[in-house]
């Protein structure tokens, strides 16, 4: 029998290896990201933002044209590409330090402009290229090294929910909670990027695709346990679904 | 065709914004240059082009960033405190080799400082300004004319060295109206600043990547040795621009008296002074950086080896006389000349009659 290929990389990826630790989330997102993109044969008309963070490096993995951005500018260099070339398809890639901490101001006003740009979100409940200090995303209770004692939300404010807070800017026509530590969950992560990035072409406003992450690497256990973590605390602070969908043709 | 109207400075500059070509337009309301953003949001889009009012300068600043990641020709304006905030961009535009335009319409600081006029963000201008080793081509114009053809210029030597470039005004320049002189802009670019060379074509630009292979844009440079590298070849860039670029107006200085020194508004009263100093028998020359960086060593130097007295005017506690004096200290003894200061900072413009009293006094 003539063997069939039924799964291979990804045309959208360069053929390389990527510097994220074992468990981590980014190439789980960087890989939907891309498989998207080629099923949209979309490639050639993609332009990304590479935050400041674990994935500065993006350009070095995803197989289409991208750009660093200043810490947390990531949506306001994005906002230009696409105000310049408004047929392109623009993707703000960004952590939950990039966005929700010094980008606020940043994404917030992306957001309520309604610019058409798809930002991908990346909460890992902590800042992983500096080596796991508080994010705003950070749980309460959660040890990182800026909260040595876990986080005291009486001190240090309580997690941020993005995906909620955008969902309530009448520029945002799609805003979403994804996971990607189980197939399931990664299969219906695609058909959230996929919304997203049809909410652009349609050019109708904003959207966004958070991502509950993993950093096991920072939280300080092995992979199997950070899958744990993320079902038994992190899904409770920050639950999944769809906070808003205006997509022509309704919700799913 | 050039044409003749009567503007106010920061309109006038807006308008020159528009006839360079350039439709993307970033900024955050701060006095005084509120008239740029103002003038482009009126007229930006009957032109198809763009205008945000960004929610920061540092939003403005990355705007400006994204839209020369893709091709476009795009500037921002502000005045001082608000350039500060774009320092950030500013570093990461000369880091990536992006062409763009940077306007400061200058006020008295530090801090919150007031809205007057001022000359204070020289340093801040001439010396990178933000994090890293770079350099910004810095022009000073002293009349509102000079302002249009300068930032017609910007956007030109922006493109042919892929640089960062700085129109550094002051309130004063922003805010006054005068009979300006619009050049007719193809003519400009033989007679400007760029001499007629020819712009690069813009190949590295993010359009996407049909028909080519992936571009990127980064100013992350971690392997070994690689950044050294890229601060080397700027380096290079920028020791070509100090060969090709310096410019200064000199009126008069050939074996005067006293050399008036000043960029800006400092040089538009000196040159009143110079007249006046003139009906008192005294032969001042006049020496105008037009470039601040790359600062025009070379004329200064040449003009300096017979001349003795220097009146360095500046609207700050003295910051280009640093310049200045390094120059002149490569041609003579700062033992056996006079390189003095008439300075005006907080806000302050120094009158004719000021200069002339201050240049009669170092003749003493
Ligand atoms: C202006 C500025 N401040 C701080 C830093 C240092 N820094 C680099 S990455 C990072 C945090 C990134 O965390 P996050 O956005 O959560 O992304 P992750 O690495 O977890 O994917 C910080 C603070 C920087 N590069 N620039």
């Amino acid at each position: 029998m003539k063997p069939t290929m039924v799964f291979s990389r990804t045309p959208g990826l360069k053929d390389v290896v990527t510097s994220y630790c074992p468990g981590c989330g980014h190439g789980v997102a960087h890989r939907l990201m891309a498989e998207v993109l080629v099923e949209m044969n979309a490639l050639g008309r993609t332009i990304a933002v590479a935050p400041v963070g674990c994935a500065v490096y993006g350009y070095d993995y995803w197989n289409f044209d991208t750009t660093e951005a200043a810490h947390g500018r990531t949506p306001a260099v994005a906002t230009a590409i696409k105000r310049v070339l408004p047929d392109r398809l623009v993707i703000s890639y960004q952590g939950d330090g990039d966005l929700a901490s010094i980008g606020m101001a940043e994404i917030i006003h992306a957001a309520n402009r309604g610019e058409r740009i798809t930002v991908i979100f990346i909460n890992n409940a902590n800042y992983g290229m500096t080596g796991g200090q508080m994010a705003p995303t950070t749980l309460a209770g959660q040890v990182t090294t800026t909260t040595p004692e876990g986080r005291d939300v009486s001190q240090t404010g309580y997690p941020m929910r993005i995906a909620e807070l955008l969902a309530t800017l009448p520029g945002v026509k799609f805003s979403a909670r994804g996971a990607l530590h189980k197939p399931g969950l990664v299969r219906k992560a695609k058909s959230l990027i996929q919304k997203a990035f049809a909410i652009q072409d349609a050019g109708t406003g904003f959207s966004i695709v958070e991502f509950v992450s993993l950093c096991p690497t920072n939280w300080g256990v092995n992979t199997l346990q950070a899958v744990e973590m993320v079902e038994k605390d992190m899904l409770k602070t920050f639950p999944l679904g769809i906070f808003k969908d205006e997509q022509v043709g309704g919700k799913d | 065709m050039s044409e003749t109207v009567f503007m106010k400075g920061n309109e006038a500059m807006a308008e020159a914004v528009i006839r360079a070509g350039c439709r993307f337009y970033f900024g955050y309301p701060i006095t005084p240059q509120n008239e740029v953003p103002a003038y482009m949001a009126r007229r930006l889009p009957e032109t198809g082009g763009t205008f945000i009012q960004a929610e920061s300068e540092l939003a403005a600043i990355n705007m400006v960033f994204g839209a020369a990641v893709a091709g476009a020709r795009a500037m921002t304006s502000s005045s001082s405190p608000g350039i500060s905030l774009k320092q950030e961009g500013i570093s990461y535009l000369a880091a990536c080799e992006l062409p763009s335009v940077i306007a400061n319409v200058m006020r008295g600081g530090p801090g919150l400082g007031n809205i007057s006029p001022s000359q204070s963000d020289y340093w801040q201008s001439t010396r990178g300004g933000g994090h890293g080793d770079y350099r910004t081509i810095v022009l000073a114009p002293h009349t509102v004319t000079e302002m249009v053809e300068l930032t017609m210029d910007a956007f030109d030597l922006a493109d042919l060295y892929r640089n960062p470039v700085l129109v550094l005004s002051d309130g004063l320049l922003g805010q006054m109206m005068e009979k300006v002189i619009f050049p007719d802009p193809e003519a400009r670019k033989k007679d400007g600043l760029l001499r007629g060379r020819p712009l690069p074509p813009k190949d590295w630009a993010l359009t996407g990547a049909q028909g080519r292979a992936p571009r990127f844009i980064r100013s992350l440079i971690m392997k070994q040795g690689a950044l050294e590298e890229h601060n080397f070849k700027l380096a290079e860039k920028y020791a070509r621009i100090e060969v090709e670029e310096p410019l200064a107006e000199s009126l008069a200085c050939e074996n005067a008296d006293i050399m008036l020194i000043g960029f800006g508004t400092s040089a538009r009263v000196a040159k009143q002074a110079q007249l006046m100093l003139a009906e008192h028998g005294i032969k001042a020359g006049l020496f105008r950086p037009i470039t601040l960086w790359p600062f025009p060593s070379e004329q200064l130097a040449t003009l300096a080896r017979k001349v003795d007295r220097f009146l360095v005017i500046e609207m700050n506690t003295g910051q280009m006389i640093e310049d200045v004096k390094l120059v002149i200290a490569r041609e003579r003894s700062l033992k056996e000349v006079r390189v003095e200061l008439l300075p005006r900072p907080g806000g302050g413009v120094p009158f004719p009659e000021e200069i002339v009293a201050r240049a009669r006094e170092v003749l003493k």
